[in-house]
């Protein structure tokens, strides 16, 4: 069966750590970081990449367009 | 942290991307607080305007306020308008270059309070361009004092005890004003703070961008907005605040949906 994978790659330091790409996973992938980035933000990153699905919704509500999303599908 | 797994090596290649930064954005940080609904609208007209392809033939307009910066964000031509003004400034441009798409980008005290007059014969002289306007209820930029469109109730650095509507006046509710107005086409309120409603507004500015093609009058979108580090908020209790408060009085979806009025519907004395 095919299975949709995805995953994200944030831009840390551009990232202001307002958790609202948090909010929007629908997956819980998301999380800020205990560390934090120059500009003194906890950056969000994937805690737990295995249930990304590419979905988007985390990018589409990202102010500074700092989250790429990738998506693949496999056999 | 996680570590990059190969698995996830295999997924993170050019070829997988579906989404990520619009080309039209620059790569300036932007200035405003985190989880600003400026950068989301900022990001929703970057992606129409290279989506339609008109990143050379485009010209904003911007406010003062939170977003006065928004010249140094999108990627296009732009002039940048005294208080109030933007309006009177995107007729200028849009009457010496008809063939451009102009849009202002205000905000609720530039657009509904010190630039009501430009706002109201803009939209009932049905130019022809784009009018983007950001509600997020107070003045950013300035502290957050109350705006037009405060809430009753709503505490502000000007009202340490909420609007009072016998001594403020009421919450104005300018998009449905401008909507009776025969020169507007089109007049919608969406919002950006889930990911459908991101969806929403986007189809919403395409449209408003597609109207200034077929030159039906002027398209006005409002989009309900958080302005967190003036309501004292987190991003998150932001958009809750604004989903429970703002929306039963600032209802999401379209007021109006056509053309401007035909001249030849009204009544001529000189005819
Ligand atoms: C002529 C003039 N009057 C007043 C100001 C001060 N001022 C700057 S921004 C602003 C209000 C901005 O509020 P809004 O338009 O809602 O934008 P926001 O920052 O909330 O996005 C005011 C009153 C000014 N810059 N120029
Ligand atoms: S793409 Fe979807 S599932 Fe993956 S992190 Fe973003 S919101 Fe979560
Ligand atoms: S929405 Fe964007 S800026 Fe906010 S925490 Fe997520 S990646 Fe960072
Ligand atoms: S003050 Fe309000 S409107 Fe201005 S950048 Fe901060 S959150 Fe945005
Ligand atoms: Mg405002």
């Amino acid at each position: 069966m095919a299975k949709i994978k995805g995953a994200v790659v944030v831009d840390s330091e551009e990232c202001k750590g307002c958790n609202l790409c948090v909010v929007a996973c629908p997956t819980q992938t998301l999380s800020l970081n205990r560390n934090v980035n120059g500009k003194g933000y906890n950056f969000s990153y994937m805690e737990n990449p295995d249930s990304c699905i590419g979905c988007s919704n985390c990018s589409l509500v990202c102010p500074d367009s700092c989250i790429t999303v990738y998506r693949v599908k496999t056999a | 942290m996680a570590e990059i797994t190969e698995a996830l090596k295999n997924i993170i290649k050019p070829e997988n991307i579906v989404s990520q930064k619009s080309s039209v954005l620059t790569n300036q940080t932007m200035h405003y607080c985190p989880g600003c609904s400026h950068g989301v609208i900022h990001k929703i007209i970057a992606e129409v305007i290279n989506e339609m392809e008109i990143q050379e033939d485009t010209i904003g307009v911007a406010p003062v306020g939170c977003s006065v910066f928004a010249y140094n964000y999108i990627d296009i031509d732009w002039q940048e308008a005294a208080h109030g003004r933007a309006p009177a400034l995107g007729t200028a441009i849009n009457r010496l270059n008809p063939d451009k798409f102009v849009f202002t980008y205000q905000g609720d005290g530039d657009l509904a309070a010190i630039g009501t007059a430009e706002t109201l014969h803009a939209v009932n002289r049905g130019e022809n361009m784009v009018m983007v306007f950001v509600n997020n209820g107070i003045y950013g930029m300035t502290g957050g004092q109350m705006a037009p469109t405060t809430m009753q109730g709503q505490v502000t650095a000007t009202t340490p005890y909420g609007r009072n509507i016998d001594l403020h006046g009421y919450p104005l509710k300018i998009t449905e004003m401008l909507a009776q107005l025969p020169g507007a086409c089109y007049v919608t309120r969406q919002s950006v703070e889930t990911p459908a409603a991101v969806r929403k507004t986007k189809k919403a500015i395409r449209k408003a961008f597609e109207n200034t093609k077929k030159k039906q009058g002027t398209s006005f979108v409002e989009v309900v907005s958080t302005c967190n580090s003036g309501w004292k908020m987190s991003p998150e209790a932001s958009n809750n605040w604004m989903r429970d408060n703002m929306f039963p009085f600032y209802p999401i979806g379209d007021i109006k949906d056509g053309e401007k009025v035909n001249a030849n519907d009204l009544p001529n004395v000189g005819k």
